[in-house]
């Protein structure tokens, strides 16, 4: 399997704290690589490192081949890395399908206005929300919003696609729904780096995980392998019921 | 030689007075995170309010500064209810234009009623000589009231519980409401507070400067210069900015005309935007 | 602009009439007096039409929007006095002059956010209208007259005054149908999205600093090509006239009035404040009650209506949205 993206010893200071620190790591084309830590254990820094919100320290960041380190954000986009983000950012007073077109205006395939739309129809109803299409985005619910986000990376026809907390504030059947929603994003080729916390969701999801903590790589591995690393549990006993939860137990 | 010395002197007492006025403007812009526009006018309002209460009504110049402080307080207040109070919780531009709006018509009507005339408040204060050099007394006494008024201001902002109140707003709104603290009336406060700055340091430029209704614009572009030289929402940061002006201005002077002083001063307004430019917004390339 | 697409859309179509309308409404009883009228109106409507493209797609309000109507005016009078230029030739040269330098200003302001960019743009256009008045070449404070020769090559002074008038219908026309086309292009598409989150805008793709800078520099042409006429009919520039603020608020009061981000919207709000306008200074002999009532209606309007008169027509009657963008 090839590497889709490549990142090589990344990374950044804010001020005195060393947000992600000789982070590295690769996601290959068509796998599913989950990244999970503590809190403020640096993902969704790694994730505007990544796609240029921020400038790396150190570092560069690999993909396809090309370095894209420190490219700013719309070039990124245009290479083919879609990125949702922790706290939605609907384009609240355009309507649900014409938040999907700019994604697919400006996404990887740079589409006219015409074929954009043709494209940001068929992702809307993919997604789930063709029933919402001519709505104001600000409107939605959370859960709307959540997977207007995740459409208008789509609508980008991206190669890799980064999905920071996407089931963060979804009740359990619209986790459910999500979950299969991520499943068929990656039958359709499509890579995906995902930021989660909800631990059975990720297990489940991911190919390979990579453990964050204080900015660095704690562990990297298939899901079983992670569970059962020493460090990574030592980790998370600060809270124990994510320590179960690795391990694929029941939280007592 | 001592020429450009005592011009940069000069400029530092009177650099003090634009630290106050731009303190009004930190004030508010740091506690609702809106740039108050009507800055100018509210400048030139406290210039009025001592031309009146001491030409006019003949109170001796320097005591009719704390009826203008309280008088600029009300309006403030007012202010805050009539344009800004709405668009609080709207995007930032939309208080932008608003109190561009309440600017336009507080302008419009003084220059319906005071047209461009010049007035002067004249005020003799013993000056300092020395080497053939003259230090206004006027220069001297705005400085030191300067001083003395954010003397008052620090104390307030934090011995009093009003003032710890503001500085709650100010830095974390949601969890000030939640703490009980009633917002709104904070927030009027705090606007009524940063108005009655701006007018204070128009009672005390009108005894050093003569003035007509449309002076508030220089001030108000003075006022914004060293807002960000001393950085949003810092009342100590405005005074030392505010210093830092007039001492720029002050070795100017001597050099250059006058007309051009205001371009300079706009100049090095864009040119520490560009370079040093403030998070308004969530995401921020470094 | 002749694709199908276009030609389908009822907008379009008010805006040719509304052209049209004012192309021939003068010349019904050879009214001179209609003529004037319409022209000032004309030149608010262009003035709004295109500062919308900032304030209304791309969220970025330029105070100092009249810099390019100022300058363009300069260009143009200086081109014809000294250089003998011909009109049309003379405005043409002049608004792409003030377009590059949009461009260059732009380099600069366009990196600032919100209010920050919008007081630099009051910074800009005081900043040229100090530089102007100490220009010497183009008459410092006192100004450029030009000769009454001047209209000779435009028929003599009473038929320029028609010409130039039908030049400024055409750039109303054009200003709206800009408008227009830009709304419906991925252009305006992006515009659109930098204006509602300018950082997602950029995390979607859009190229950010490429779109503002073209939309700062597209906004200012027409606007010059106006000042160029309006200045050589005047037959007169000089700082004060061509760089007034209070001339600059009035477009955006334009834009507000008539309903930020839509096609037909500044356009509907320039007229009806220029006609508000005109009636009230006939009744008021103090000029300057234009700001008080300006900034009194851009309260109100932000206050209570920040959608303006097309918002207000689109909530009410939300099929609207079709046939008046």
């Amino acid at each position: 399997m090839s590497a889709l993206l490549e990142v090589r010893g990344l990374g950044r200071r804010f001020g005195g704290l060393q947000a992600v620190d000789a982070l590295s790591f690769a996601v290959g084309e068509g796998e599913i690589l989950g990244l999970i830590g503590p809190n403020g254990a640096g993902k969704s820094t790694v994730f505007n490192l990544i796609n240029g919100v921020h400038l790396p320290d150190s570092g560069s960041v690999i993909f396809r081949g090309e370095d894209i380190t420190g490219e700013p954000p719309y070039r990124v986009a245009r290479r083919g890395l879609a990125r949702t983000h922790q706290i939605v950012q609907p384009l609240a007073n355009m309507s649900v399908l014409e938040n999907c077109v700019v994604g697919a205006c400006f996404g990887r395939e740079n589409l006219p206005l015409g074929r954009a739309e043709a494209v940001a129809l068929e992702i809307a109803g993919f997604v789930g929300l063709i029933d919402r299409i001519g709505d104001p985005a600000g409107t939605l619910t959370i859960a709307g919003k959540k997977r207007l986000e995740l459409a208008r990376a789509l609508s980008a026809r991206p190669v890799l696609l980064l999905l920071d907390e996407v089931l963060a504030g979804l009740n359990p059947s619209e986790v459910e729904r999500m979950i299969v929603v991520i499943r068929r994003i990656r039958e359709r080729g499509v890579a995906i780096l995902m930021i989660e916390h909800l631990m059975q969701a990720i297990m489940s999801l991911s190919d390979r995980i990579v453990v964050l903590n204080s900015g660095r790589k704690l562990a990297e591995g298939r899901p079983e392998q992670v569970a059962n690393d020493p460090a990574v549990i030592e980790a998370y006993l600060g809270n124990p019921e994510d320590a179960a939860k690795l391990r694929g137990e029941r939280p007592s | 030689m001592f020429g450009i010395l005592a011009s940069i002197l000069d400029g530092v007492l009177v650099g003090a007075v634009y630290g106050l006025a731009a303190m009004g403007l930190t004030l508010i812009w740091g506690v609702m995170n809106v740039i108050n526009l009507t800055h100018g006018a509210m400048i030139v309002a406290g210039m009025f309010g001592l031309y009146y209460l001491a030409s006019a009504a003949g109170l001796p110049t320097y005591s009719a500064i704390p009826p203008v402080a309280v008088a600029g307080f009300g309006f403030g207040v007012c202010l805050y209810w009539i344009a800004v109070h709405r668009v609080i919780g709207r995007p930032p531009l939309m208080s932008l234009l608003a109190t561009f709006a309440a600017n336009l018509v507080l302008i419009g009507l003084g220059t319906s009623a005071w047209g461009t005339v010049l007035f002067n408040v004249p005020v003799s204060l013993p000056g300092l000589t020395y080497e053939g050099y003259t230090f206004t007394g006027t220069h001297m006494m705005a400085a030191v009231l300067t001083a003395a008024i954010a003397g008052l201001l620090y104390l307030f902002l934090y011995r009093t519980r009003q003032g710890k109140a503001i500085r709650a707003v100010a830095g974390n709104r949601e969890a000030a409401e939640l703490n009980g603290i009633p917002t709104t009336r904070v927030l009027a406060l705090a606007f009524g507070l940063g108005v009655a700055l701006a007018c204070t340091s128009g009672a005390l430029i009108a005894t050093l400067f003569p003035f007509t209704v449309l002076s508030g614009a220089a001030y108000q572009l003075k006022s914004f210069v060293v807002t960000v030289l001393g950085g949003l929402g810092n009342p100590a940061g405005a005074l030392l900015g505010g210093v830092a002006l007039g001492l720029l201005e002050g070795a100017m002077t001597p050099f250059m005309p006058v007309s051009w002083t205001s371009i300079v001063e706009f100049v090095v307004f864009v040119v520490v935007l560009i370079a040093f430019p403030a998070g308004l917004l969530s995401f921020r390339r470094s | 602009m002749h694709s199908p697409r276009f030609l389908g859309k009822p907008t379009y179509w008010l805006i040719v009439l509304a052209t049209l309308a004012f192309a021939f409404a003068p010349l019904w009883h050879d009214n001179v007096e209609l003529r004037e009228e319409l022209l000032l109106a004309a030149i608010y409507v262009i003035l709004a039409s295109n500062l919308n493209l900032m304030i209304g797609y791309a969220g970025y309000i330029n105070f100092g929007n009249i810099v390019f109507f100022g300058l363009g005016g300069y260009f143009c009078v200086w081109l014809v006095s000294s250089h003998g230029w011909p009109l049309v030739a003379a405005a043409l040269a002049g608004a792409a002059a003030v377009s590059v330098l949009a461009l260059l200003f732009g380099l600069g302001i366009l990196r600032l956010r919100g209010a920050y960019f919008a007081l630099s743009t009051i910074g800009v256009n005081e900043g040229v209208k100090a530089f102007v008045a100490n220009f010497t070449p183009w008459g410092g404070s006192t100004g450029i007259y030009l000769p009454i020769d001047a209209f000779a090559p435009l028929g003599g002074p009473a038929t320029a005054l028609w010409v130039i008038y039908f030049l400024l219908v055409a750039v109303m026309g054009l200003s709206l149908l800009l408008s227009f086309a830009i709304r419906n292009s991925k252009l305006g598409l992006g515009l659109l999205a930098i204006g509602q989150n300018e950082d997602a805008a950029a995390v979607l793709g859009v190229p950010t600093p490429r779109y503002k800078a073209f939309v700062y520099s597209v906004s200012a042409f027409l606007p010059a090509v106006a000042g160029a006429l309006f200045f050589f009919k005047s037959a007169f520039i000089q700082p004060d006239d061509a760089f007034d603020l209070v001339f600059s608020t009035e477009a955006i009061v334009g834009v507000m009035l008539g309903g930020q981000g839509t096609v037909l919207g500044p356009a509907l709000g320039a007229f009806v404040y220029e006609e508000l306008r005109s009636t009230l200074l006939t009744a008021e002999t103090f000029s300057n009650f234009q700001m008080v009532i300006a900034g009194a209606l851009l309260l109100l309007i932000v206050l209570f209506v920040p959608g303006g008169l097309m918002g207000w027509i689109h909530r009410r009657w939300p099929r609207a949205k079709k046939v008046l963008e």
